[in-house]
């Protein structure tokens, strides 16, 4: 077993059954200064949740890193325009930092508002907008005023928090458009979509079976998103919340405000993805037609995809995986989907994960896995060798890891290009599983040549 | 469409950058410290920065890119942010264990005014830094010029801190690669050492993000110039930057501190630059070209003559980094080609503008120059008069299909194709590999659009 040094502070952040029986994961806190963290910060959590809402301009106010990463690396598709996929940047220079940023601010949003007539504008404040002291809601509001558009600010300076306090700062955006269109077309059974992003087209999957069931499906937020149906999302039935940071929040204040209660769902996985089908028909349980639809699709669904699902069950059965990613939630829909795979979770972490995260990935997981909160490439690299994991599932940064160690790996993450969600998507991340894990590449890694098992 | 959004009425633009034709300084500086053996660049600012510079980092490379941060919080943002780099340090040589920590800082830290030597002092003096170990800076004000500043900011700091004078001179030579690919920084090393020249390249990410597998994840690569080689760079016979804007501070900074004589060149992308770094080397060294290169030389000159009739007159368009763009220019123009529309998102200066201009001087067509300038002004020409080709990072493949032009992936960063991390594009070797891309760029075009009669088996 390899020793890797780790810091006191985090040792609390890394749990393995067989070191005590008490469980008390320490989570939910910042990133210790100095640490090889795969988080990102509060600008990162905004930029993701507004990212999909197509047709409004989406202005970075800072200098002109934050406008460049951000520059179409998510593949939140849209059926429609495609703004959001453009990068504004007020590029702010020494001279905007000594003697402020407003003037500028001013200028861009009134050049690109002359120049593409969106239907909302979003303007992000970076780091250093916090720092130099814009009054940047107060440059929105003029801009509203004099151009007839709603100009949202989003108080996304990097350092005021971590990644949830970035999702939180586009709920507020966001909760500033709900409640303002017109919502007399909307039938008495009708849900909202949050937090569902529609990488590859996820959402669309999602959409379609909720409309199947004769549910209509007022907005997602945010995937494929438009600015008037944010509008009158106010006048859905239910909100249907996927992932446990992102959206909850929103949720929260249309329930405080509107009344309308929400239920939690994942759309990853057989059971999870039935689950929140029949848990929306069970709200409207009223209209029983709906259930009875919700039943027939799963059927169908389930039916179209399980011969093969077995197929590759009896490749995959036994091998090891390893989770990385960034909201719990999706780690438990992962286990539950690699088991139907036959296949075993050896390491379990999430960058975000809170307490009550933890204690449910603790029951989820066999004795034995590791579970780790905001894990630095050294523990990653050290458990996936210590547990023998065949795969690993997490993001941009795991992937070069995973293969350097000489093992299959899956994004779960924003570089996802087909749907991973729904009965579809299931089929589709156990076909990409199953190319990755048996992939003949890895009989080329030396230590395996060398004990020949390839 | 899905530059859809792009008007061809060109006004004028006063307070906005859109779709950028570069990216902030702190990039640029970690990807010259991985340049070092041993080193872990350190971000000095909130944790997105360093999140986004690994990922971009990573995508470019496939590699894993490590680097630690800061982490600021609101609190540091307020008071200043010494305790949390002074506990990065600790954290950093206690868990990670590397030679040296290249910390750099950020639009926040710049303006809260952090004042890193001191602090790093005061590391020094609390005993936080292992004996032997190191930590050295560079500022990198992320609203000021661009992620080639922060690279040339970082090389310098690299002479600052390290370079020293033994007092007598070495036969070495050291080269200053610029913000190239780890390929082309083997390939000036393998130029001189053809010619028996001992080198000392600094940076060097050769064998640090293109790195072999091996079945084990190393932190810390084999590759990269060690801190001893940096600190007897000092006493080398001379210095060749290459690049004047991503080595030539770090050059004249070698020069005034430890005296060794420094000539700043063009990158030696294409026949001429590579004649100039070859002829540099020559000089300096008192050596002689050996055949082996007047070989490769005469391989090249010998395709381009083979295949220049497809070239000429071409109207090219290219975006990119200042270095490149200008020994690009002068590649093409030497190709007999037409590089009609330039432009680069770092502040590069008049100096540099003018010496571009003097190389399209010769060029009949309506030529476009902007520096700084962005992709979307560069789309904008591209409407109004078309190019049959285009040259620039993977960003401007969305320009190429709206607008089916030709298109050749060159620069940063490059995140849909491998290539770029094994094979230079410097040198007679690289300018035949862009030679090759080129002619495939604009004889697929050719065939997929030729009618079946013209359709011939012998181009």
């Amino acid at each position: 077993m390899t020793t890797i040094p780790i810091l006191d502070e985090r040792r609390r952040q890394i749990f393995q059954e067989q070191d005590n029986a008490s469980f008390a994961m320490t989570c939910d806190r910042h990133s210790v200064a100095g640490s090889v963290s795969q988080r990102a910060c509060v600008f990162c959590g905004s930029r993701v949740v507004l990212y999909p809402i197509a047709d409004a301009l989406h202005l970075i106010h800072g200098p002109i890193g934050c406008a460049a990463y951000t520059w179409d690396i998510r593949g939140a598709l849209s059926s429609g325009p495609q703004l959001h996929r453009m990068s504004f940047s007020t590029d702010l220079q020494e001279m905007q930092v000594i003697f402020g940023g407003e003037k500028k601010l001013y200028g861009a949003l009134c050049e690109l508002i002359a120049a593409y007539r969106p239907n909302a504008a979003f303007v992000y404040s970076t780091c250093i907008v916090g720092i130099i002291g814009d009054d940047v809601a107060a440059v929105c509001r003029q801009v509203a005023k004099e151009q007839g558009i709603a100009v949202l600010p989003v108080h996304s300076e990097g350092f005021k928090g971590t990644k949830k306090d970035g999702y939180r700062a586009a709920c507020d955006a966001l909760f500033k458009l709900v409640g303002t269109g017109d919502t007399r077309d909307i039938a008495p059974v009708s849900i909202n979509i949050l937090g569902e992003f529609n990488i590859g087209g996820e959402a669309w999957l999602i959409r379609k079976y909720y409309e199947q069931m004769g549910v209509q499906v007022v907005s997602v937020m945010t995937g494929d998103s438009r600015v008037e149906e944010l509008r009158r999302a106010h006048g859905a039935a239910l909100n249907v919340v996927q992932c446990s940071g992102a959206m909850t929040f929103l949720a929260e204040t249309m329930q405080a405000k509107y009344g309308i209660p929400y239920i939690r769902a994942s759309y990853f996985g057989i059971e999870d993805m039935a689950k929140a089908l029949y848990d929306v028909a069970a709200h409207f349980a009223a209209e029983p037609c709906i259930q009875q639809k919700a039943e027939v699709l799963v059927r169908e669904q389930v039916a179209a995809v399980l011969p093969e699902l077995q197929r590759i069950k009896a490749d995959l059965a036994g091998k090891r995986a390893a989770i990385y990613v960034g909201g719990a939630f999706k780690a438990f829909s992962l286990i539950k989907a690699l088991r139907l795979l036959g296949m075993q979770v050896v390491l379990a972490g999430s960058q975000t994960g809170n307490a009550d995260d933890y204690a449910t990935l603790r029951e989820m997981c066999d004795p034995g896995t590791v579970i780790v909160d905001d894990a630095n490439p050294l523990e990653l690299s050290k458990y996936v060798i210590e547990k023998q994991a065949d795969l690993f599932i997490g993001g941009v940064k795991e992937r070069p890891i995973a293969y350097k160690l000489g093992i299959g790996f899956c994004d779960h993450n924003h570089e996802r290009k087909i749907p991973l969600a729904g009965f579809e998507g299931m089929l589709q991340l156990a076909r990409e599983i199953h190319t990755t894990v048996t992939s003949p590449v890895w009989g080329f890694v030396p230590f395996r040549a060398k004990d020949g098992e390839f | 469409m899905l530059l859809r959004h792009t008007h061809p009425e060109i006004k004028p633009r006063s307070a906005l950058t859109v779709n950028p034709a570069k990216t902030c300084q702190p990039i640029g500086a970690m990807y010259a410290a991985l340049g070092i053996h041993g080193c872990l660049p350190h971000s000095h600012g909130s944790q997105g920065c360093y999140a986004y510079h690994r990922s971009a980092l990573t995508r470019h490379y496939k590699e894993p890119v490590m680097a630690a941060t800061s982490a600021f919080t609101e609190g540091a943002s307020v008071f200043g942010g010494q305790a949390n780099l002074l506990q990065a340090i600790d954290n950093i040589f206690t868990v990670y264990e590397p030679e040296v920590i290249a910390v750099h800082t950020t639009c926040l830290s710049e303006t809260i005014g952090d004042d890193i030597p001191q602090i790093v002092s005061k590391a020094r003096a609390d005993g936080r830094i292992p004996e032997g170990k190191y930590v050295f800076h560079a500022n990198t004000p992320s609203y000021v010029g661009s992620h080639v500043t922060g690279f040339a900011n970082m090389t310098k700091a690299m002479v600052d801190y390290f370079a020293e004078s033994n007092g007598r001179k070495n036969t070495t030579i050291n080269v200053i690669p610029g913000y190239v690919e780890p390929a082309d920084m083997t390939e000036v090393r393998r130029l001189a050492s053809e010619m028996g020249i001992a080198t000392i390249v600094f940076p060097d990410t050769a064998n640090v993000l293109n790195s072999a597998m091996t079945g084990k994840y190393k932190m810390f690569p084999e590759g990269g110039v060690t801190i001893a080689q940096l600190k007897q760079s000092g006493s080398s016979r001379g210095t060749i930057a290459l690049g004047t804007l991503a080595s030539g501070s770090a050059g004249l900074a070698m020069d005034a501190k430890c005296k060794v004589p420094c000539q700043t060149l063009n990158l030696p992308i294409g026949l001429h630059d590579t004649d100039l770094f070859v002829d540099a080397l020559h000089h300096m060294a008192g050596v002689n070209v050996p055949e082996s290169i007047d070989l490769e030389r005469g391989q090249l000159i010998d395709a381009i003559t083979d295949w220049h009739q497809y070239l000429y007159g071409k109207r090219v368009g290219l975006v990119g980094d200042p270095d490149q763009l200008l020994s690009l220019s002068r590649f093409l123009t030497a190709l007999d080609m037409r590089p009609v529309y330039i432009a680069t998102g770092t502040p590069a200066g008049k100096k540099y503008e003018q010496s571009l201009r003097d190389t399209l001087a010769g060029i009949p067509d309506d030529v476009q120059v902007k520096v700084p300038g962005d992709m979307f002004l560069f789309h904008q020409w591209i409407k109004n008069e078309p190019v049959d080709l285009l040259i620039g990072n993977t960003y401007v493949k969305y320009i190429a299909r709206d607008e089916d032009i030709p298109y050749v992936r060159f620069g940063f960063p490059i995140l849909d194709r491998m290539g770029h991390s094994y094979f230079p594009s410097v040198g007679y070797r690289g300018a035949l590999r862009l030679l090759e891309k080129i002619l495939d760029a604009l004889l697929d075009r050719k065939e997929r659009d030729c009618s079946d009669i013209a359709f011939e088996l012998v181009l």
